[in-house]
């Protein structure tokens, strides 16, 4: 089933198309991994996806409905949601906050302010934070957490939402390579719940994770196929993977 | 916001009020009514302390709120005869409403052009004051009659020129203040505008209306100068635009910056200590206002973060 589809979707910077008529479809449930040097229009497409920035032409749908007008945060109700590079996190608050204002969010969402009892609140927030391993920091200011942890912060803000669609904006840029297989992992057990859209560099992680891969150059789609289909891709190797 | 300090906490604030409380019993009479003064402008800073310290909005109009609510109450006590009670109740209702009007138009800004178009909406509201001469009396302003300033309980009369009632009315609306703002702080709603201030980008994408939520801390901000303005004008029985001018927007930002910005008693501390100082310096000097700034330099260069806020750096991180 189509769980996301843009058609001519474009955007331009003064002049600058970082986004040239993509048209693009994800199939619910899968792992989709886009790829592309940089200055592709990687990070711009998925920005329009999630509502940061609008489209200068081309429409977006979700689950069969338009999109394209629609403010980011009620993106985020429909289950569009986007985890940040490392920087987005709220550094001067606790874990618990951080995920709490995740948390509390979607119970508002779903149950009105009724939802945002005290005790079930708490229990949402200490469940998520578990089931990325950051419980015992929970009252740690996310500041000073380890690299690897801030990131792992950030996608619990994203799970505690009950996303349909997660957008990974590269998520294993800084991770030391056994916080990369634990990653990987996390990401196998979100995609059983949940559609993934994954920005990413590092190569093995995407031909590990992603069930397809997208993969963009100056604004446009170069290919589209399953991993071992953009191995063999020769136009992709003359403008990626370096031929 | 953590919840593991909620004794210390109750404590010092329970021991604040408690302190003020116990206060009045030994104040000579003219330190008596400045503390009850004192005590109305630290709920106004309060109140500005929530939008500055903790949503992140910085305004240089606010002192139309308090006025809002200062000529809400006044008016209607003198002209329509409310007492005190209803009136200090639409005064309230006055600077929450002025705020839910005026953020409707100025919260579609941020930044800079906020602090310009809440400056200018001040300036608006203080020019209309003068404008409107015959039923404001403008610069001159109302005298409110001691009669409108009594409150009739059918058992006993609160009679709003008494000191003793002042002030104490004067701790209760600080008191309400700044417990919810202590309230606000461990809510959901206020786990939210702390998030709009550290990064309104994130708290959008976590799927939040941030206009909607500045505007409910600009109401609530608006609500609390109201209310300070509303006494004041019940208190001193005098409604003036001295208090809408552009003075009174700045001196509560002051105030907040002398005691801490997103502090909960920093507004307090810095409201008292600005009030003594203007006042230690004038029995000196007529030009007061060079030791103010001279004071304002010092506390920028070694205490950016405001007295309170220097203390929680230092000593006390738990201090909401």
């Amino acid at each position: 089933m189509k769980l996301l589809s843009t058609s001519g979707l474009a955007r331009e910077f003064g002049g600058i198309k970082a986004v040239d008529g993509v048209n693009f479809t994800l199939e619910q449930g899968e792992i989709r991994a886009i790829i592309g040097p940089n200055g592709a229009g990687k990070s711009t497409f998925v920005s329009l996806v999630c509502g940061r920035i609008g489209p200068s032409a081309g429409s977006i749908e979700f689950e069969g409905r338009d999109i394209t007008t629609m403010p980011p945060w009620r993106r985020v109700g429909l289950g569009i949601v986007y985890t940040f590079q490392i920087t987005s996190i709220f550094k001067n608050l606790s874990c618990f906050d951080n995920v709490a204002l995740a948390v509390q969010s979607k119970l508002l969402r779903e149950h009105g302010l009724r939802g945002l009892h005290h005790r079930r609140l708490r229990e949402s927030t200490m469940s998520t934070l578990e089931l990325v391993g950051l419980h015992p920091l929970s009252h740690t200011h996310a500041g000073t957490l380890a690299y690897g942890h801030q990131r792992l912060l950030e996608v619990a803000m994203g799970l505690a939402l009950s996303p349909k669609l997660l957008i990974m904006d590269e998520p294993t840029q800084g991770l030391a390579d056994s916080e990369i297989v634990e990653f990987c992992r996390l990401t196998r057990s979100i995609a059983e719940s949940a559609t993934v859209l994954l920005i990413e560099h590092n190569m093995s992680v995407v031909m590990e994770l992603a069930d397809r891969i997208t993969v963009m150059n100056a604004g446009s789609v170069l290919a589209e196929g399953t991993p071992q289909e953009i191995r063999r891709n020769a136009d992709v190797q003359a403008a990626y993977l370096g031929a | 916001m953590t919840r593991d300090n909620t004794k210390p906490l109750l404590l010092l604030h329970v021991g604040l009020l408690l302190g003020l409380f116990l206060l009045q019993f030994v104040l000579p009479a003219y330190h008596h009514t400045n503390m009850t003064r004192i005590m109305l402008l630290a709920a106004y800073a309060t109140g500005y302390n929530i939008l500055v310290g903790y949503t992140g909005l910085l305004s240089l109009g606010h002192a139309m709120f308090f006025a809002a609510g200062l000529y809400g109450a006044g008016m209607a006590a003198q002209y329509i005869g409310l007492n005190p009670a209803a009136a200090l109740l639409l005064g309230i209702m006055c600077g929450a409403g002025l705020a839910l009007a005026a953020g409707l138009v100025a919260l579609r800004t941020a930044g800079v052009s906020f602090m310009i178009v809440t400056l200018m909406f001040a300036q608006a509201s203080y020019l209309l004051i003068l404008y409107f001469n015959d039923y404001t009396r403008g610069d001159e302003g109302i005298l409110l009659s001691e009669s409108s300033r009594r409150l009739d309980l059918g058992w006993a009369t609160l009679d709003f020129v008494q000191p003793t009632v002042r002030y104490n009315l004067a701790l209760l609306v600080f008191a309400a203040c700044l417990l919810g703002l202590l309230a606000l702080l461990r809510s959901p709603l206020g786990r939210v505008l702390v998030a709009i201030r550290e990064n309104p980008e994130r708290a959008k994408l976590l799927g939040y209306d941030i206009f909607r939520y500045k505007l409910m801390a600009l109401c609530i901000s608006g609500a609390m100068a109201g209310s300070a303005g509303a006494c004041f004008a019940l208190m001193f029985g005098y409604v003036g635009a001295t208090y809408a001018s552009i003075q009174y927007s700045i001196l509560v930002l002051l105030w907040v910056l002398l005691g801490g910005v997103g502090t909960a008693i920093g507004p307090l501390v810095g409201t008292v200590l600005m009030f003594y100082l203007v006042e230690t310096a004038s029995d000196y000097t007529s030009s007061y206002n060079l030791f103010v700034g001279l004071f304002l330099v010092l506390l920028v260069l070694f205490f950016p973060r405001g007295i309170v806020g220097w203390l929680r750096d230092r000593a006390v991180p738990w201090l909401p």
